[in-house]
């Protein structure tokens, strides 16, 4: 178990994978065999960069049933405060047993723009609800039947925000709203995460520092321009720019065991994002050590 | 200040293909600001009308369009273009439709009612021909915890506890060319002293507080 892994203070590691678009489970359910017995927890994106896909709560509910303990990722951008109260507890009674409380992203950037962007509550919100209802309340006060559902919740940080005082305020808020555990955006920058955990080393809530494989050079340009917080350094796109396109997953595997290996002594965990390639997270695990 | 633009002109043309005759009502205030519904276009309308073959029966600019009062009064002294017409078509924001169509009723003189705006926004006028949204009238203000930001119109999330991850150099995830309003907050409250008000958890609005339609009565 998640929350059992990290209270135990060993270094823990989880992963992910995103539902496809459509009902073809083959591949990902394929994916997530390579997980087992390697990591801790695998999380379920739910509709990562606001792209229309198949949920997160039934893709959790099937790595249950193979083997496989999820996190539940839920977002604030499509469901009211009744919907995500509800998929909550729904999540519960199908045994999924850890949630990741996130915000979203706007669906203006994802595949159909027009949707409307819902947010009635926003992620510190939506931790505190979830507080509540394991109190055996619903957010309105509204007593629950029975036993109240019982969460290891956890929410994000992104580490190479700037500038970072306005993360931290809010990842406080999280952790006072009930956050036991952090994932962080994606980090090539040791030295600049050090700072940020040497800043946050009083909050007493373990963080699991993201780790995204890096596909190509293009897609760390790509990110340095567009997703906010990341910055891969030169020395990292010259060397994946270096090696032929065969070679390119080997040099991924190398380049996040060593991300690893340094961001280490760190923090309590690591969350890698494969992005499709879960079948190399045990490779980058084997190199790292762990 | 309600923002609006005037719809194209084909659109409303479309609207007004049964009507042979038409007035036109404009509005002296937020619509002639937004150089929609001034004299000056409302007078350029009716040529444009009137050049494909419609009637106009008579214009008025009422000041302005959204008050009852106002509209019964230039009805009344425009009774007879208004009761032989077919149509009024309204260069004023959606309100104002609404406020002529129902004003007209109050003193029977009903009319089909055509709108020739969309209604964007409550917002600024930062110099002549630019706007800014700037309040979604929540009912509920929060300028007081924010610095004088508004987070639930500003932040393109409205999230009332801080930015999200997408937040970038002061820029919004949504729009790069555009502040993100919780940067915008952070620094107001960095500079007075009251960082304290952004570490507070915000509740989630009461929309209870926001079901449609609302009315207000003064005093009561
Ligand atoms: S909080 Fe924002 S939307 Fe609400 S009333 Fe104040 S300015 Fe308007
Ligand atoms: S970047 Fe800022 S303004 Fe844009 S959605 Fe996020 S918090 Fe709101």
């Amino acid at each position: 178990m998640l929350f059992e892994a990290l209270k135990s203070g060993k270094f823990v590691v989880t992963s992910e994978i995103g539902p496809p678009k459509g009902v073809e489970m083959r591949e990902i359910l394929s994916e997530a065999e390579f997980f087992k017995g390697k990591v801790e927890a695998v999380n379920v994106t739910d509709l990562q960069s606001s792209v229309m896909k198949l949920g997160s709560l039934a893709t959790c509910r099937l790595l249950v049933e193979s083997g496989v303990e999820p996190v539940f990722q839920i977002t604030c951008r499509d469901r009211n405060r009744l919907a995500l109260q509800s998929d909550i507890l729904s999540a519960y009674v199908l045994g999924i047993r850890n949630l990741l409380i996130l915000t979203g992203d706007h669906p203006k950037l994802g595949d159909d723009p027009a949707a409307k962007p819902v947010f009635d509550l926003d992620s510190v919100q939506l931790l505190e609800a979830v507080k509540k209802l394991q109190e055996g309340e619903d957010m309105a006060g509204n007593k629950l039947e029975g036993e109240p559902p019982k969460f290891f919740m956890g929410a994000v940080v992104n580490p190479g925000a700037d500038p970072i005082e306005p993360q931290i305020i809010k990842m406080e808020k999280k952790i006072k709203a009930g956050a036991q555990f952090f994932q962080s955006q994606a980090v090539y920058e040791p030295e600049k995460f050090a700072q940020f955990m040497k800043k946050v080393k009083g909050f007493d809530v373990p963080v699991l520092v993201g780790i995204v494989l890096l596909k190509s050079a293009g897609m760390a340009r790509y990110m340095n321009k567009n997703v906010s917080g990341v910055y891969v350094p030169d020395p990292l796109i010259e060397e994946m720019e270096k090696v032929e396109k065969e070679k390119r997953g080997e040099k991924s595997i190398e380049i996040a065991a060593r991300l690893i290996r340094e961001l280490k002594g760190l923090c309590q965990g690591v969350h890698i994002m494969p992005l499709g390639w879960g079948n190399k997270v045990p490779k980058v695990l084997e190199a790292a050590g762990l | 200040m309600i923002i609006m633009e005037q719809k194209p002109f084909e659109e409303i043309l479309s609207f007004l293909k049964d009507e042979k005759s038409i007035f036109i009502v404009g509005c002296a205030q937020c619509a002639t600001v937004c150089k929609v519904g001034g004299e000056e276009e409302v007078k350029a309308m009716k040529d444009k009308l009137e050049s494909q073959g419609k009637k106009v029966s008579g214009w008025v600019v009422i000041d302005p369009a959204c008050q009852s009062v106002e509209v019964k009064k230039n009805f009344q002294a425009n009774k007879d273009k208004i009761t032989s017409t077919d149509a009024i078509l309204v260069m004023a924001c959606g309100n104002g439709v609404q406020s002529v169509k129902d004003s007209a009723e109050r003193i029977k003189m009903e009319k089909p009612v055509h709108p020739a705006c969309n209604t964007l926004f409550l917002g600024e006028v930062v110099r002549a021909g630019y706007f800014e949204e700037k309040c979604s009238l929540c009912g509920d203000c929060l300028l007081e915890v924010t610095g004088g930001i508004c987070p639930v119109t500003r932040c393109s999330k409205g999230l009332l506890n801080g930015p999200c991850g997408g937040s970038s150099e002061g820029k919004c995830e949504v729009d790069p060319e555009r502040d993100c309003a919780w940067a915008l907050i952070y620094e107001e409250l960095k500079k007075r002293r009251k960082l304290d008000r952004m570490k507070a958890i915000q509740p989630a609005k009461d929309h209870s507080k926001l079901i449609k339609p609302r009315t207000l009565t003064l005093g009561s």
